[in-house]
C-alpha cells in the first residue's frame, strides 16, 4: 500500500462512505423487472478508448508475450470460413497453453496461407476442456489463442489482421467425459476471414 | 451445549476486547479461527410448521448453522403456524424462556417464514440473520446454461424460489455480478459475438456495454462502494485485470502477467484478489486496488485455487480447488489456520454474515446451486431452475 500523507485521510473517506451508504435504512422498493430489452448495438455504446499501440519492432515480435494489443476486426464485414483450416487445429496440455512442438507444421501452414494473401484475415478460437472453472477456462481459452496469434505474427503475420476470441470450456468438440475426449476440446482453431463484398474500406 | 456457546462468546469478547496483539492474543485469535471450522450446529426443535413455512425454515436455518432434533436433545424450541400467515415463538429449552414471539401478516407465507428465520438467528445468535436485505428477500443471479453452449443470467431468491429471466438472448452468458447496493447486473454475453461485459438495469431493463473491446471482457466484479469495476481484459494482450470506474470509462491495467482471472474486491476496496499463474503454478494472489506489487495468498494443500470470493468481514477467501474434482475451500487472509476443504462444489459467492455461501455443484452440464454454511459444513440444494445452474452471485 502507499504510505503518503493522502492514506490515511483516504481510508477514513472511504471508511465513511461505505459507512454512510450501509448505515442508511432504505425504503423497501416494490422490484419490477421488466423483461430484459436488448439496446441495438451502436457505436456509442462501446466507450471510445483506443486501445494501446501495437508494439512495434523487430526484435520483439513473437517474443513479448503477453504483450501484443488486439486488433480491431470487426467480423461483420467477413464470412467466416471453418474449413479452410479445420485439419490445422491446434491441440494443448491440460492447463497449457504452450504451442507444442509437433504443432508448428499447423501454425507454419496458416501463417504461410494468410501471408500469400493480401485481403484475407483470421480468427482464433480458444477452448479449454470441462476440468477448469468457467472464469479460469475463459482466460486460458484466451491464452491459448493469444499464444498461436503471438506465433503467427512471429511468423510475419501483422498483428492486426489477427482476432481472438475464447469459449471457455462452452463449446467442446467432444462432450465426453474421457481423456480422449478432453484432449480433443483443448483447442485453438483458425477460421479464415474473407472480406465480404462490397463492403468498403475493408 | 449451551456451556460450548457461553466459552465461544466469551473467547469472542475477550478477542474484541485486545487491543493490540501480543504473541498470546495471536494464540487467542489462531485457536478462535480453529473453532470456527468444524463447530457443532446449534440444535433445534421446530414444531407446528407444516407447509412453506416449514420448508423455508428448514433451509434458511441449516445454512446458518443449525440443526433440527427432538425436543430433549435442543437448545432452543421453535414452534409455531405457517396456515394462512406465519407466527411463532423461541423459547430457551429447559427453563422454556421465551426469547422471540412474532407474528407476520400481509405477504406471502414464503416472505414471511424467511423474515421470521432471521429474527429467530437475531434471538439465538446476537446476528443479524441472511434471509432478508433492503426489505425483500435475499437474491442471487446466476446463469442457466443449455447444451450447446447458450443461455441466460437469472435472478432469484436466494433459495432458488421466484427466479426470473433477466436476459432472453439465446447466447453464451457468464460471471454475473451485482453493482454493488444496486438492483443492477453486469454480467458476459456474447450476443454481439465476442464476449462482452454488459451492465444491465434490473429497475428498468435497460442495458450497454461498459467493456466491448477486442479478445476478452469478463468476471466483472464491483468495487464494495460500487464506484469502480475490476474485470478481465486481454486488450494488451492477455487476460489481465483491469479497474475501471463503474461505467467502464477511466480504464487502467492492473496486471501484466501472462494469464489472471476472477478478480474480487476486499471489503475495504482496498485490494483486489485474483488467480494467476507463478512460473506455471496457479496460485490465488492480492494486488493494491491503486496498483503495486502482487503478494500471494496461502492455499497451502488444495491444488489449483481459483474463483475466489472475499468475505464480507475481511477474514477469509472462498474458491475453487481443482483437484480430482472440484472442491470449496476457504482459506485465511492472514494466513492463520490453514486453507479448509469443505464441500465439493465451485464459485462460491459469500453472504453478509461470512459464513454462508452459495456455490454449484453436481455433475457437468446438470449443476445445480447450493447453499453451505462453512463452519458446519452443512448445505442445501436450491430449487431447481431450467438448465445447468452456475455462478451464483449473492446480492451486496
Amino acid at each position: 500500500m502507499k504510505s503518503n500523507t493522502l492514506f490515511y485521510p483516504l481510508l477514513i473517506v472511504l471508511a465513511a462512505v461505505s459507512l454512510a451508504t450501509t448505515g442508511c435504512k432504505h425504503k423497501p422498493t416494490p422490484l419490477t423487472v421488466l423483461p430484459g430489452q436488448t439496446v441495438p448495438p451502436t457505436t456509442t455504446d462501446t466507450p471510445l478508448t483506443p486501445a494501446p499501440p501495437i508494439i512495434q519492432g523487430g526484435d520483439t515480435f513473437g517474443r513479448k508475450e503477453g504483450n501484443i494489443a488486439t486488433a480491431d476486426i470487426n467480423l461483420e464485414n467477413y464470412n467466416q470460413d471453418r474449413a479452410a483450416f479445420a485439419a490445422n487445429t491446434v491441440h494443448f496440455k491440460l492447463d497449457s497453453s504452450v504451442i507444442l512442438e509437433k504443432e508448428q507444421a499447423n501454425v507454419a501452414a496458416v501463417a504461410a496461407a494468410l501471408n500469400s494473401s493480401v485481403n484475407n484475415k483470421l480468427l482464433i478460437e480458444g477452448h479449454c476442456d470441462e476440468r477448469g472453472t468457467e472464469e479460469y477456462n475463459r482466460s486460458l481459452g484466451e491464452r491459448r489463442a493469444d499464444a498461436l496469434r503471438e506465433a503467427l505474427v512471429g511468423k510475419g503475420v501483422p498483428a492486426g489482421n489477427i482476432k481472438t476470441i475464447s469459449y471457455g470450456k462452452d463449446k467442446p468438440v467432444d462432450t465426453g467425459h474421457t481423456e480422449a475426449a478432453f484432449s480433443k476440446n483443448r483447442r485453438g482453431e483458425f477460421i479464415l476471414l474473407t472480406p465480404k463484398a462490397g463492403v468498403p474500406g475493408v | 451445549m449451551k456451556s460450548q456457546l457461553l466459552s465461544l462468546l466469551t473467547l469472542t469478547c475477550a478477542i474484541m476486547a485486545v487491543p493490540t496483539v501480543r504473541a498470546d492474543d495471536l494464540d487467542i485469535t489462531v485457536q478462535h479461527n480453529h473453532l470456527q471450522f468444524g463447530q457443532a450446529p446449534i440444535p433445534i426443535a421446530l414444531s407446528g410448521f407444516t407447509g412453506t413455512g416449514l420448508e423455508v425454515l428448514k433451509f434458511d436455518l441449516t445454512v446458518q448453522g443449525f440443526s433440527f432434533v427432538t425436543p430433549d436433545k435442543a437448545a432452543y424450541l421453535v414452534h409455531g403456524s405457517d396456515a394462512g400467515d406465519v407466527s411463532g415463538t423461541v423459547a430457551i429449552a429447559g427453563g422454556k424462556q421465551v426469547i422471540l414471539s412474532r407474528s407476520y401478516n400481509g405477504a406471502s407465507i414464503r416472505r414471511e417464514a424467511h423474515a421470521f428465520a432471521d429474527e429467530v438467528v437475531q434471538a439465538i445468535t446476537g446476528k443479524p440473520g441472511i434471509a432478508e436485505t433492503r426489505g425483500g428477500v435475499a437474491k442471487i443471479a446466476f446463469k442457466a446454461q443449455y447444451p450447446g453452449g447458450a443461455g441466460e443470467i437469472y435472478m432469484a431468491d436466494f433459495d432458488g424460489f421466484g427466479a426470473q429471466e433477466v436476459t432472453s438472448d439465446r447466447a453464451i452468458v457468464a460471471k454475473p455480478a451485482w453493482q454493488t447496493g444496486r438492483l443492477a447486473l453486469y454480467y458476459t454475453s456474447y450476443a454481439r459475438g465476442n464476449p462482452d461485459i454488459f451492465y444491465h438495469s434490473l429497475t428498468t431493463g435497460q442495458r450497454r456495454v461498459v467493456a466491448g473491446y477486442s479478445g476478452l471482457n469478463t468476471s466483472a466484479a464491483t468495487s464494495p462502494d460500487g464506484s469502480q469495476l475490476a474485470m478481465v481484459l486481454s486488450r494488451a494482450g492477455s487476460p489481465n485485470i483491469w479497474v475501471s470506474n463503474f461505467d467502464g470509462k477511466g480504464l487502467r491495467r492492473l496486471t501484466t502477467g501472462l494469464e489472471d482471472s476472477s478478480p474480487c474486491w476486499s471489503p475495504d476496496g482496498q485490494w483486489i484478489c485474483f488467480a494467476t499463474k507463478d512460473h506455471a503454478r496457479r496460485r490465488l494472489a492480492k494486488i493494491p486496488a491503486g496498483g503495486g506489487p502482487i503478494e500471494y495468498i496461502s492455499t497451502a494443500g488444495t491444488p489449483n485455487p481459483t474463483e475466489p470470493d472475499w468475505s464480507p468481514d475481511g477474514k477469509w477467501i472462498a474458491y475453487t480447488s481443482q483437484g480430482s474434482e472440484f472442491d470449496i475451500c476457504v482459506a485465511a487472509v492472514d494466513g492463520s489456520i490453514r486453507p479448509q476443504d469443505l464441500v465439493a462444489g465451485q464459485n462460491p459467492s459469500w453472504a453478509g454474515n461470512s459464513r454462508t455461501l452459495v456455490f454449484n455443484r453436481g455433475p457437468e452440464g446438470r449443476q445445480t446451486l447450493s447453499v453451505l454454511d462453512v463452519f458446519t459444513k452443512q448445505y442445501k440444494d436450491c430449487h431447481r431452475v431450467a438448465g445447468s445452474c452456475s455462478q451464483p452471485a449473492w446480492a451486496k
